[in-house]
């Protein structure tokens, strides 16, 4: 019986609102897949598309960036910015073949514990769906955790 | 590399052998040990000696959140003679034990990961050097509600200058609507009055009233804000307050203050103790105001009447309608939100007849009508025909607990102002019997469960479990259709009037105000604190500081606490001479940098200036002191000339990609 495929999934959170929020779901005990692995910006406007697609190349089966609320960034309009980025990026997704529905723009504020926990859930489903990524020219690491380990 | 158990937070899900077997074979790592409670003072110390022990230059702690503890490490590494910067933290609590308590295997596996990331991101930390600057001290406090007034009082008193901008008329907040408080029943104005009379002749304190806060910018210690003061067409420096105008002025309207139950004039002072005892002319209701815009608009017809008896009556000649609203820019070092709250509106509640009937009101507006200073001067009567109601209902959770209208949490005072009502219902006329519709009965406080129980005991309120199910007009009564849940049965009460226990939330305004100081509010619009525990009343963003009900509610006791707190806090950062700043700040690589300044455009704060090279070449240059690390430049900069100190575009790239080692 062929196991479930278990995708890993790279997010980008902002510090004040959704890494906020993510804590937030720690804090409530909430629960949710363990597939994504969460680096840290000062703001979503930190994130440069290059590190979209460096995940994407290493092999990400999916990028979900998050950050504040329109009109909450922290620093006023940082996610205005990257809200733009996204909207350019997405599309440019499809030209390297890679399905626009691996990567996903949310908002969530530092009290959206709950928020966090359904975002998260959701898109590891939805990525699970859409399957394993088609080899890119990148490495593409079948990583188990045992190999992790091994490492 | 120190990797935390947390007690069992941690080590309860994931497998802290197999993380510290994982992290001893990682390239970089020299040295692994794992600690029971790494922030406690020997997880602290083991980390100190293991710097000096095995000559680490940089630290991994993997633990909770750095949101937590971030500070604390980094106070710990310095104080063992690294630079505090040289340290990251895996976060395997609120992101990985505490979510994956099912799957331990997978929550392990993840831990591992983040513990690979933060090594990454630590082995290209840089040494990092904060820098010392002055800092404005004096406070803004923002709400002039007893929380506002606390915190203004104590910081003046603290020896530093506070100015308080209230948006209405007078301050006081809705502490001066009520008329006595629970559970001790003495007089809101006897205990109030006093501390804005206190306030206002405080030498180190400036109060703006009827203004606002327009814009704020800058940070902790060096705060920039514009204050809107509204025209009030009243010039205050003049003005004794004689009262001439305001008894003399033809124009009624309503009463924001009592709660459309009494009327005011065009030119008015909210209340009698109103402080500044100054008036102001209300643009929308005044007869000259209405004339001038009506000669403006160039409209036929009967012009109104020009009026101005204000101005012919003014001893002092105080009225000025050429003023205008002014705006006022001011430095300041901290700044306290104490907006406060105002209370659900019922029309939401369609079974309570949305607002339609005149007798059922709130209990705020029964505040209104119990204090001697109201509109009906301290008369408890039915807004419809002025007669004394006999039979009262009480309905409490309007707006509360009621997850179909929105409002989740619990309003915290209803339970106990129902009671005081109760009981001050009967003082008033011992003929009067109330019923309280409950869910449930909280009075957590001192005293407070004693002040419910004084209500149906020695007051013989009846207390029905249950919600009402619909109110409606009938004859001169209003009928009262509920359930009495422990008996099982349906009751019918012809009441005289109802008072609903109308919720409490949030100030209008509040989320526009939190988004001028970059703070938080939740979904409830309530304002966010820093830790729900331990940092009460500051927030994230450094400086800003909170205090009463605009935090959650909360009754007057817990508010003055935290006035209180807030200027204590104000006061430990007024002790300081210097303030340091976070060194995570741009910085430009001129070698690479072309001077295009794609990255001055993007930047919120205009931190980013240029400078002319030798060569003649126009580069970009950061003001550290204005730059905020937000890290827009970076991600906008075409050539990678730009990268953000502390999260640089050479770490977050290899974090990625140490999720594939
Ligand atoms: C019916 C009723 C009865 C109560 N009875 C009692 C009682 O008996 N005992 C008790 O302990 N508690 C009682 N409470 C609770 C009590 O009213 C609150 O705890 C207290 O008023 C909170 O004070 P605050 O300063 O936080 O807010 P507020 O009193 O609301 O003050 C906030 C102030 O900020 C101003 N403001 C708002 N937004 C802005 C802005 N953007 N810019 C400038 N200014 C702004 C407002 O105009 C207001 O003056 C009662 C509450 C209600 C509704
Ligand atoms: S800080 Fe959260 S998006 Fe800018």
């Amino acid at each position: 019986m062929a196991v479930e495929f278990e995708p890993k999934i790279v997010g980008f959170l902002c510090n004040w609102c959704s890494y906020a929020g993510a804590d937030m779901a720690g804090t409530s005990r909430m629960s949710y897949p363990t597939n994504i692995r969460i680096i840290r910006v000062p703001c979503s406007g930190r994130i440069d598309p290059l590190f979209v697609a460096k995940a994407f190349q290493m092999g990400a089966d999916g990028v979900l960036i998050a950050g504040c609320h329109p009109g909450d960034c922290h620093y006023a309009e940082g996610n205005y910015h990257l809200r733009r980025r996204f909207a350019l990026l997405r599309p440019f997704l499809d030209y390297l073949g890679i399905d626009k529905e691996r990567f996903r723009l949310e908002w969530v504020s530092a009290s959206e514990g709950k928020r966090f926990t359904e975002v998260v859930t959701s898109f590891t489903e939805q990525v699970r769906r859409i399957g394993p990524r088609v080899a890119l020219g990148g490495p593409r690491a079948e990583t188990s955790p045992a190999e992790v380990e091994a490492h | 590399m120190f990797v935390c158990h947390c007690g069992t937070n941690i080590a309860g899900v994931v497998d802290i052998a197999r993380v510290v077997e994982a992290a001893k074979r990682m390239p970089q790592v020299v040295y692994v040990s794992d600690n029971k409670y790494t922030c406690s003072d020997p997880g602290q110390g083991s980390i100190k000696n293991a710097i000096g022990e095995h000559k680490l230059d940089r630290v991994v702690v993997s633990a909770c959140s750095p949101r937590m503890h971030e500070k604390t490490f980094r106070k710990a590494v310095a104080q063992a003679g690294l630079n505090p910067y040289m340290l990251e933290i895996a976060n395997i609590r609120e992101h990985d034990s505490w979510v994956h308590a099912f799957d331990k295997e997978g929550a392990t596996a993840k831990a591992i990961e983040l513990v690979r990331l933060a090594v990454a991101k630590v082995s290209r930390d840089a040494q990092l050097h904060a820098r010392q600057i002055g800092l404005t001290k004096r406070a803004l406090v923002i709400g002039g509600g007893i929380a506002g007034i606390q915190a203004a009082l104590d910081i003046a008193n603290s020896g530093h200058e506070v100015v308080v901008v209230e948006r209405e008329a007078t301050i006081g907040g809705r502490m001066a609507q009520v008329d006595k408080t629970f559970p001790t029943l003495d007089c809101s104005a006897c205990i109030l009055s006093p501390k804005m009379v206190e306030l206002s002749s405080h030498p180190r304190v400036t109060l703006l009233t009827y203004a606002e806060v327009v814009s704020v910018k800058g940070f902790l210690g060096n705060f920039e804000v514009e204050i809107r003061q509204k025209a009030r067409k009243v010039d205050h420096a003049s003005c004794t307050g004689c009262g001439t105008c305001w008894q003399k002025c033809p124009e009624k309207v309503k009463s924001d203050f009592d709660l459309g139950l009494g009327e005011r004039t065009a030119i008015y002072i909210p209340f009698p103790q109103a402080v500044p005892p100054k008036p102001v002319i209300d643009l929308e209701s005044c007869r000259y105001m209405k004339y001038l815009a009506f000669t403006a608009s160039g409209a036929e017809g009967k012009k109104p009447p020009q009026c101005r008896i204000c101005e012919k009556l003014c001893p002092t000649g105080s009225i000025d309608w050429e003023q205008k609203d002014k705006i006022l820019t001011e430095k300041f070092g901290a700044i306290v939100v104490a907006t406060g709250f105002k209370t659900f509106d019922h029309s939401a509640y369609g079974e309570y007849g949305a607002g339609a009937y005149p007798d059922v009101i709130t209990g705020l507006q029964l505040e209104r009508m119990m204090s001697a200073s109201g509109p009906t001067g301290g008369e408890v009567r039915r807004p419809s025909d002025g007669a004394h109601p006999k039979t009262v209902v009480f309905v409490s959770c309007v707006g509360s607990r009621d997850e179909a209208k929105g409002r989740a949490y619990c309003s915290k005072v209803c339970c106990m102002y129902i009671a005081k009502h109760a009981i001050m219902l009967k003082e008033h006329d011992p003929e009067v019997q109330s019923f309280v519709f409950y869910i449930d009965i909280r009075a957590g406080g001192k005293g407070y469960e004693e002040f419910v129980r004084r209500a149906q005991e020695e007051y013989g309120a009846i207390y029905l479990r249950g919600r009402v199910s619909k109110i409606y007009q009938e004859g001169r009564k209003l009928k009262v259709l509920g359930e009495d849940s422990l008996i099982g049965r349906p009751v019918e009460i012809d009441a005289d009037l109802v008072v609903l226990a109308t919720g409490i939330e949030p100030s209008t305004g509040v989320v526009d105000l939190a988004q001028r100081l970059s703070i938080s509010y939740d979904t409830d619009r309530f304002l966010v604190e820093a830790h729900p525990k331990l940092r009460p009343v500051e927030t994230q963003t450094d400086g800003v500081f909170l205090a009463g009900v605009c935090i959650g509610p909360k009754d007057i006791p817990e508010t003055v606490a935290q006035g209180s707190a807030a200027a204590a806090k104000v006061a430990a950062l007024f002790s300081q001479e210097y303030i340091t700043t976070d060194p995570m700040t741009a910085t430009v690589d001129l070698m690479k940098c072309t001077g295009c300044m794609l990255c001055a455009q993007v930047c919120p704060f205009k931190a980013i200036g240029s400078q002319t090279m030798r060569d003649g070449k126009v580069l970009a240059n950061v003001n550290e002191s204005l730059c905020k690390g937000c890290g827009l430049c970076a991600a906008a900069c075409r050539g990678k000339a730009i990268d953000l100190r502390g999260f640089t575009n050479q770490q977050l790239l290899a974090e990625v990609t140490s999720l594939w080692q």
